[in-house]
């Protein structure tokens, strides 16, 4: 009996110590992964920037999260998008799954293509620039 | 009175209420993978509101969701795929109609055609923030403000 109130614990306890991470953590791993330090300017470009190769509707990251990392977008259905500036938004790049997840699904919206190790490295090093 | 989908679902869920036909209740998502997933970007639609053939095709292109990339993999996929078309509404097309986007429904752009002017539009943004104006859309009520 003793083992079914343990479960929830460890239940609870298991993803976040499997997944957490911390903007400084996933800079650095994105970084080796990439080879080469990032830059924070390439970051800011890249964000900023209008691409030609992702879907029609979201031409660039600013469609959501407009150009200020530290205010609050707005998806194309009228949710809200929380600041990605980690200084405005601590949840921010803590959850390496969720991380991964959204660049994965944003790249290919915004770009066509999953993003590289250097250019989540780039971006990351922008946004935590703040 | 109207007939609508709503309507037809309210009186079956509240026959006897006293103002049913004021009512539109559709009952809302409860599973749990299908409200954390499908809230990251909008308001979790009640199942009901499309028939099981329409979430079998909405889940089965993710990758391109109303011109967006929401791909979702393996057992989280499938589960929520499972539990939308269980719960999912009568089939009211006579062919072979897959209807995706609830907003180009008929009884949709009925309900809403004259009733929402353009700067309730403008606040909302799109169709698809239901909760802009129904605050209890949520819960499945979506009575008019």
């Amino acid at each position: 009996m003793k083992y079914l109130l343990v479960l929830p614990f460890a239940l609870l306890a298991y993803p976040a110590a499997a997944q957490s991470t911390s903007p400084a953590d996933l800079l650095a791993q994105y970084s080796a992964e990439a080879g080469a330090e990032a830059s924070a300017e390439r970051g800011q470009a890249l964000f900023m920037a209008n691409h030609t190769g992702g879907k029609p509707d979201t031409p660039s990251c600013t469609t959501c999260h407009t150009t200020d990392p530290k205010a609050t977008g707005q998806a194309r259905t009228g949710k809200p998008v929380e600041p990605l500036a980690p200084s405005s938004n601590p949840e921010r790049f803590t959850d390496v799954k969720f991380v991964e997840k959204w660049f994965g699904r944003n790249c290919n919206s915004v770009l066509g293509r999953d993003c590289t190790a250097a250019e989540k490295a780039d971006v990351l090093a922008w946004l935590d620039s703040f | 009175m109207k007939i609508t989908p709503f309507l037809a679902v309210a009186t079956i869920a509240l026959s006897g209420a006293a103002h049913s036909d004021e009512m539109e209740y559709m009952p809302p998502v409860t599973h749990a993978a299908t409200l954390e997933e499908c809230s990251a970007c909008h308001m979790v639609y009640p199942a009901g509101f499309l028939p099981p053939q329409s979430w079998k095709v909405m889940m089965g292109t993710l990758d391109d969701h109303f011109g967006e990339d929401a791909g979702l993999y393996g057992e989280t996929r499938a589960e929520i795929e499972a539990y939308l078309v269980a719960n999912a509404g009568r089939d009211r097309s006579k062919g072979s109609a897959v209807p995706l986007r609830i907003s180009d429904l008929p009884w949709f752009r009925h309900e809403h055609e004259e009733e929402v002017s353009k700067r309730q539009f403008e606040k909302a943004k799109s169709w698809a923030n239901c909760n802009a104006c129904h605050k209890q859309a949520e819960q499945g009520i979506f009575e008019d403000d």
